[in-house]
């Protein structure tokens, strides 16, 4: 299924060339959890913040679940705040 | 240094200064800085008196550990009756200043009356001056720094002051200081300039001091330091992108305010984002950002300085902007950016260097110029009364010529510095006004983070994000994370906010440490630092007072519990994208409750028994 990566601040070096707006459409495979499309983008989990599935945010064990759908939007950020 | 002790008091209307104590059994009440001014203010003025009287006090205020090694000591505040609002007014910053003020020995400066002419203080530690100001009066605060410098032949003073916008009145001129730090919010600036009072010139020489046990602040400094350096937040995130970080946060999770407020999404918040300043232009092949920058001891440094295209319409002709300044933060780009709908990243940074050169609130402002705009396009506002600009949603020409026309108080201008609330009032559209007790609302809108819908009502100085930021938990899960949409625990969540904050902003530090500190990192910095015994509990308790001390004096000055309200909009009109689709802000659910934790009546006001318990009565 095709779902939309965004990936923010400095795991942005992690999206393919020419990808724009930090965003990049990808074929995932159905069952696929957040955790599984960022380890097909070479992300270190380590780096792995704040994720939000279609703005709504997934708390570590739902990043290992499958629960994307096709069309859905998954945002990816390292540690971040501001104010 | 700890306390120096000692309070500058200075009397405009006479042109005297005197020097008195500091008072000591207050200052164990209340700390220092926001809650120790407040205390001042509510002893020293009526709270019903004509803001921009001479009957309003000013004061510039440190806490504590201002000066001192603890990071972000730096911190100062100006703190007055506001006359946006009407409420208590305290605006809080980092620079520079601050630290300088301590070194020069004082703690606080107190502001009365009203100068015959205009006048700034000039301070050299325990020499002092009131010296005539006709030389700056009139120019922006960054002529005016320039000049002062000159003058004094002393590179290295600390000065702050107010620009040409706090000079014709703008209700919501702030104070800045070392050129781009401010005290920005609620017209705290308006109130200086109404006491013709142009600028502070401040040189410190004396160090630090009365620090009570000077081995243990450098150890307890030392530990807060590293638990600063080690939080990913604070020792990376904040570094890197700073505050702009959060625009595709906000964006994403549908609690960007956008086109006054009517949608909760940007489609073009990626190209103002914090990513967007690091990325090259195609114009001329260099990033916005230029660096990152650090206010007085601070080891987080998520400051940005930016340079703007010398090519953009905006400077292409005008090289006095063709250097770095202070911006864009978070706050500032989305208020002149998603609300007004301008996505031109430059546009919105040579906005911003406008704010700051004649000190004026970006946020009051691009919400003003939003509202401005929804009026333009329903057709109540036209040309006529703009002086000929096309007031259209997403013109990057219409907000900067209105950041001109405000800096200097010029045509159309003198309408935008009203404010969203009376410039809507005067177009007889006053439920256009995205405000809170007359102060513009920050950058998350409450129907997706209903947390900060509570927050926002009942904030002492109206609409802010700095008086109880659960943001950091309900989208950043810091300290936990709790759900953004539901209304459950959240006047828990918020009176616990309100409370911590009020103690690090007494504390003189900056209240981005609390993404990685709790009071329990604080408590032991003020405890070696100052007299008495200052425990977590302790301070919670000294915040738990502040809060309630700035809501008696806004019952004072005749506000009521009507007034911790939000506008219908956000009540009313659910959001039609983004997660928080078909949500409202829920705060008929979180208020009453919230009342109920606070120890206040079903009208808001604080119980004898909570009075008598905090120490009020």
């Amino acid at each position: 299924m095709r779902i939309t990566l965004k990936l923010f601040a400095g795991l942005g070096q992690f999206l393919p060339a020419g990808a724009k707006a930090n965003a990049v459409q990808t074929e995932v495979p159905e069952t696929a959890s957040a955790h599984q499309v960022l380890e097909q983008f070479n992300v270190p989990l380590e780096k792995v913040h704040l994720v939000l599935l279609n703005g709504v945010y997934l708390d570590a064990h739902a990043r290992n679940e499958s629960m994307i759908k096709a069309d859905d939007v998954l945002a990816v950020w390292p540690p971040v705040a501001g104010g | 240094m700890a306390w120096t002790k000692k309070v500058l008091r200075v009397n405009l209307t006479r042109g005297t200064v005197s020097v008195e104590p500091l008072n000591m059994e207050w200052a164990q009440q209340y700390l220092g800085q926001r809650g120790l001014a407040s205390k001042y203010l509510v002893e020293e003025i009526d709270p019903k008196c004509d803001a921009l009287g001479p009957d309003n006090k000013l004061m510039l205020v440190t806490g504590p550990l201002t000066g001192t090694m603890a990071s972000t000591g730096g911190r100062y505040s100006v703190v007055c009756k506001s006359p946006l609002t009407g409420t208590i007014a305290c605006s809080n910053s980092g620079g520079y200043i601050g630290a300088e003020l301590k070194n020069a020995g004082w703690d606080m400066l107190i502001f009365e009356g009203k100068s015959p002419k205009p006048v700034y203080l000039y301070i050299r530690n325990e020499h002092v001056e009131l010296l005539d100001a006709a030389e700056v009066w009139g120019k922006s605060i960054w002529e005016a720094d320039k000049i002062l410098r000159k003058k004094h032949q002393d590179p290295n003073v600390r000065i702050s002051g107010v620009g040409r916008s706090a000079e014709t009145g703008c209700l919501y001129a702030g104070v800045i200081n070392d050129l781009h730090r401010a005290a920005g919010r609620s017209g705290v600036g308006t109130v200086m300039a109404s006491k013709n009072l142009k600028a502070v010139v401040c040189r410190g020489t004396k160090g630090v001091g009365n620090v009570k046990d000077p081995l243990r602040f450098m150890q307890a400094t030392e530990a807060g330091k590293k638990v600063l350096r080690d939080n990913a937040v604070t020792g990376q995130g904040l570094p890197a992108y700073g505050t702009q970080v959060l625009m595709n946060v906000i964006n994403e999770a549908g609690a960007m305010p956008t086109y006054n407020m009517r949608e909760t999404q940007f489609p073009g918040a990626h190209k103002i984002s914090g990513e967007a300043m690091h990325q090259p232009r195609e114009s001329d092949g260099k990033p916005n950002l230029t660096t990152n920058a650090a206010c007085f001891a601070c080891t987080i440094a998520c400051g940005r300085i930016s340079t703007v295209d010398r090519g953009h319409y905006t400077i292409k002709n005008k090289p006095e902007y063709w250097g770095s300044s202070g911006g864009l933060e978070y706050e500032a780009a989305w208020a002149l950016g998603s609300d007004t709908g301008v996505d031109d990243l430059d546009a919105l940074t040579y906005a911003n260097f406008i704010c700051n050169e004649d000190g004026f609130d970006p946020i009051s402002f691009g919400s003003t110029v939003a509202a401005a705009m929804e009026l333009y396009e329903q057709g109540v506002l036209t040309k006529e009364h703009t002086g000929g600009i096309e007031f259209k949603f997403g013109s990057a020409a219409a907000l900067t010529t209105a950041a001109e026309l405000v800096a200097r108080g010029e045509g159309f201008g003198r309408d935008l510095a009203l404010g969203s609330k009376r410039f809507c009032a005067k177009y007889g559209r006053p439920e256009l006004s995205m405000t809170v007790k007359g102060q513009e609302f920050p950058a998350y809108d409450p129907r997706a983070i209903q947390g900060m819908g509570l927050a926002y009502a009942t904030s002492n100085r109206g609409a802010c994000h700095l008086r109880g930021y659960t943001v950091a938990s309900e989208i950043m899960g810091i300290p936990e994370k709790t759900d953004p949409l539901a209304t459950a625990g959240k006047p828990e969540l918020v009176k616990a906010f309100q409370d911590a904050t009020a103690a690090f902003d007494s504390a003189g530090i900056c209240i981005f440490t609390s993404f990685a500190w709790t009071l329990d990192d604080v408590a032991p910095q003020v405890d070696a630092a100052c007299d008495g015994e200052w425990t977590t509990e302790k301070l919670l308790h000294v915040g738990e007072r502040i809060w309630n001390l700035e809501r008696q004096f806004n019952l004072a000055a005749g506000l009521t519990g009507k007034d911790d309200s939000l506008p219908k909009r956000l009540l009313k009109d659910a959001a039609n994208v983004g997660p928080a689709k078909g949500h409202v802000a829920e705060l008929g659910k979180m208020l009453p409750q919230y009342y109920q934790i606070r120890g206040w009546n079903d009208q808001g006001v604080p119980t004898a028994d909570t009075l008598k318990r905090l120490g009020l009565s």
